[in-house]
């Protein structure tokens, strides 16, 4: 048992896929000597070589459509996408070949390559910086996307993320690098499937459905709300494709009240698709309509202005409340 | 601002040709080749025998059997020569109208087929012929031939990767980036560009103000202009940027400087962008007719060979439509077959839906 911080967290799981697999590269920017902008790669490249932990020209699209080469030759690459709003150049990439080209193949090719992507705000940064671009990926068939959300889950999920035999988007929250926690890295027995939800409060009265650094601000919403009586279930949702509905729904039926959180604009937001999910399945259980709580559908704003625009947990309880109001 | 891009039938002065649109074998200082007669004919064969698939699927879409065709008429010499060079352990990287290299890594022709009738996106194993899929977002798979030359790189592998792509691509950010890449990284690879003169409709000019091949000096690597009509150039040139990048020397661009003498697709119609002069002076640098020239002057060949491989054409046409014409329809589940590897409970919902769906009306 170790306290890893999330960071760390990703990292020795890297170090774990590496030492497994020959075939597994890592590639992006910066990923080398400096160990990335939030040194998750730190020290591979010393231990691995520059062949294995490959710092790449500036350019995303080259790292995501190298990468699939690579991949195409048999190798397991895992590319990094130095922030979240740099993944625009690489879009193409992703959603034209990386998700399309396994099918195109009829089944010949497998590619296993993963994408992680540093998401979301909170940390003061300028623009570009702080995005949460996961529903352009959800909206795209062929691809698995996934979020951690604290250091055990980014331990497991990266190296199941690895050993997927299809391209995985793996959303790390940065603003939650830094928190530390306990991972077991001895024993994978206690890993749970990087597509399942984990339910991790369990509550009665109002579930609430979140993802990567939303998850945090969820578990203090509902430790408040406790204070008020209210008790709230939490689930980290960890896999947005394929996506956990058995898990969902049922928790959904229990408390009839449901509220989704993400960082993303509500607008179009995956809670969207969340909402109407639940709405179809569950119509007879809920108590009130499935509530959401998002960014504005406004570029992200000035870092100045950022509390704002990201969920807290005053938002979140505010739903909460109108969750009784129906 | 007019800019000379060199485009048009009057060969510059920069082109490697090893034989003339009349058929004279030519000497160059850098390249030379060495083919027996026998090689020599069977080049021929192959020249005539993917001008007759493609014929015929020009033929397959006017008649509705495909939904759109990409003709290679025109550009036969600059495929097989450059297909030719590769061995078996090369990779290619094609767009979506290399039928002429498909043919030498020995893809059936009917296979080419599916995606242009809509039954597929893609019909053979690109690991089996070391030929990769179509690819028909311009460029992408530049980046890709180089990624796959990093892992033979990276493998130790006697082997090399050749991307293909037009004068139209070269303006597109994946082929910049793909070539700093190779560059940088020293990848076993060649940039095969076909430049024939035209992106759909517009013009080399309105792609660059240089030759294209001089682009490579700015990337750092070498750059040749090779008569892309002209099977023995474009074979020489090949196959030595092919042996450069075996043996550790980094990529080469090639500019295969050709005509695309048909439409871009089927869809398409030149007339409204293109003097009918300009395809009548490419058409005395036919490459087949060249090489027929050059078979005859020298006595390598005789009528009945032509005759021959004539009738082999034919049979290959004929055939190639039967089996066209025979190719199944998908069946509607199959649009959920092969977007993942393994299960995926979202896509195994849909097929379910989809398929009770589609029960309810047979009862």
């Amino acid at each position: 048992m170790s306290i890893l911080t999330l960071s760390k967290a990703i990292n020795e799981g890297l170090r774990k896929a590496m030492e497994d697999d020959p075939k597994v590269l890592i590639m992006g920017e910066d990923v080398g000597k400096l160990g990335g902008v939030f040194r998750v790669t730190d020290g591979l490249q010393k231990d691995f070589g520059e062949d294995r932990v490959i710092d790449t020209p500036l350019a995303e699209s080259g790292i995501v459509g190298t990468a699939i080469g690579l991949a195409l030759r048999g190798y397991r690459p895992i590319c990094e996408i130095q922030f979240d709003g740099f993944v625009f150049p690489a879009a193409d990439q992703i959603i034209t070949q990386l998700a399309k080209m396994p099918l195109r193949s009829l089944g010949a090719i497998k590619l296993p390559v993963v994408v992680r992507i540093p998401c979301g705000g909170g940390i003061g940064a300028v623009e570009h910086h702080s995005e949460s671009p996961e529903a352009y990926f959800t909206h795209t068939g062929g691809l698995r996307v996934v979020a951690c959300s604290n250091p055990a889950d980014a331990y497991s999920m990266i190296q199941q993320a690895v050993r997927s035999d299809d391209p995985v988007i793996f959303f790390e929250p940065k603003r939650r690098y830094w928190e530390k926690a306990e991972v077991d890295t001895a024993s994978t027995d206690w890993w749970t499937p990087f597509d399942e939800a984990s339910v991790v409060r369990q509550g009665t009265d109002v579930t609430l459905l979140a993802y990567g650094p939303m998850v945090k601000t969820c578990l203090e919403a509902a430790t408040a709300a406790q204070d008020e009586g209210r008790s709230l279930e939490v689930i980290d949702l960890r896999s947005l494709n394929p996506l956990d509905f058995p898990k969902v729904m049922e928790s959904a039926r229990k408390t009839g009240r449901v509220v989704v959180v993400h960082e993303a604009p509500v607008y179009n937001g995956f809670g969207a698709e969340l909402a109407a999910r639940i709405t179809e399945s569950c119509f007879y259980h809920l108590e009130s309509p499935v509530l959401r709580v998002g960014g504005f559908s406004t570029p992200y704003p000035p870092s100045k202005l950022e509390d704002h625009y990201l969920p807290d947990l005053d938002r979140i309880l505010e739903a909460v409340d109108r969750t009784f109001t129906y | 601002m007019t800019v000379d891009a060199s485009r048009g039938a009057d060969a510059p002065p920069e082109l490697v040709q090893l034989l003339t649109p009349e058929g004279e074998r030519v000497e160059h200082p850098d390249y030379d080749i060495d083919l027996t007669p026998e090689e020599v004919r069977s080049l021929y064969r192959d020249l005539v025998l993917v001008r007759r698939v493609d014929l015929e699927a020009v033929a397959l879409q006017r008649q509705g059997e495909l939904g759109i065709w990409a003709s290679l008429l025109g550009q036969e010499a600059a495929q097989i020569g450059s297909g030719r060079a590769l061995t078996d352990a090369d990779m290619a990287f094609p767009t979506y109208r290399e039928h002429g290299v498909a043919w030498c890594r020995d893809v059936d022709p009917v296979n080419l087929l599916g995606l242009f009738r809509g039954v597929n996106h893609g019909g053979w194993d690109p690991a089996e012929h070391n030929f990769h899929l179509y690819t028909i977002v311009i460029g992408s798979q530049t980046l890709h031939a180089v990624g796959y030359a990093m892992g033979i790189q990276r493998d130790g592998a006697n082997a090399a990767t050749i991307a293909y792509f037009g004068d139209g691509a070269t303006s597109q950010g994946d082929v910049n980036e793909s070539f700093i890449w190779a560059s940088v990284f020293n990848a076993p690879i060649v940039f095969f560009c076909q430049n024939n003169q035209w992106a759909i409709s517009e013009p080399l000019e309105k792609q660059t103000r240089i030759p294209l091949y001089r682009r490579a000096s700015g990337f750092g690597f070498p750059g040749i202009r090779v008569d892309g009509n002209d099977v023995f150039a474009c074979l020489a040139v090949t196959r030595q940027a092919l042996r450069n990048a075996r043996e550790g020397q980094g990529p080469t661009l090639i500019e295969a400087f050709t005509y695309r003498m048909g439409a871009h697709t089927t869809t398409d119609d030149p007339t409204r962008y293109r003097v009918a002069s300009e395809l009548e002076a490419w058409k005395l640098k036919d490459p087949i007719e060249r090489l027929k020239a050059y078979l005859f002057k020298n006595e390598l060949a005789d009528q009945a060979f032509l005759d021959s491989v004539e009738a082999e054409a034919e049979d290959l046409g004929a055939d190639l439509r039967r089996r066209c014409l025979e190719m199944p329809d998908p069946g509607p589940l199959d649009i959920f077959d092969h977007v993942y590897t393994g299960s995926h409970a979202l896509i195994a919902e849909e097929r379910a839906q989809y398929a009770a769906y589609l029960e309810g009306f047979e009862s």
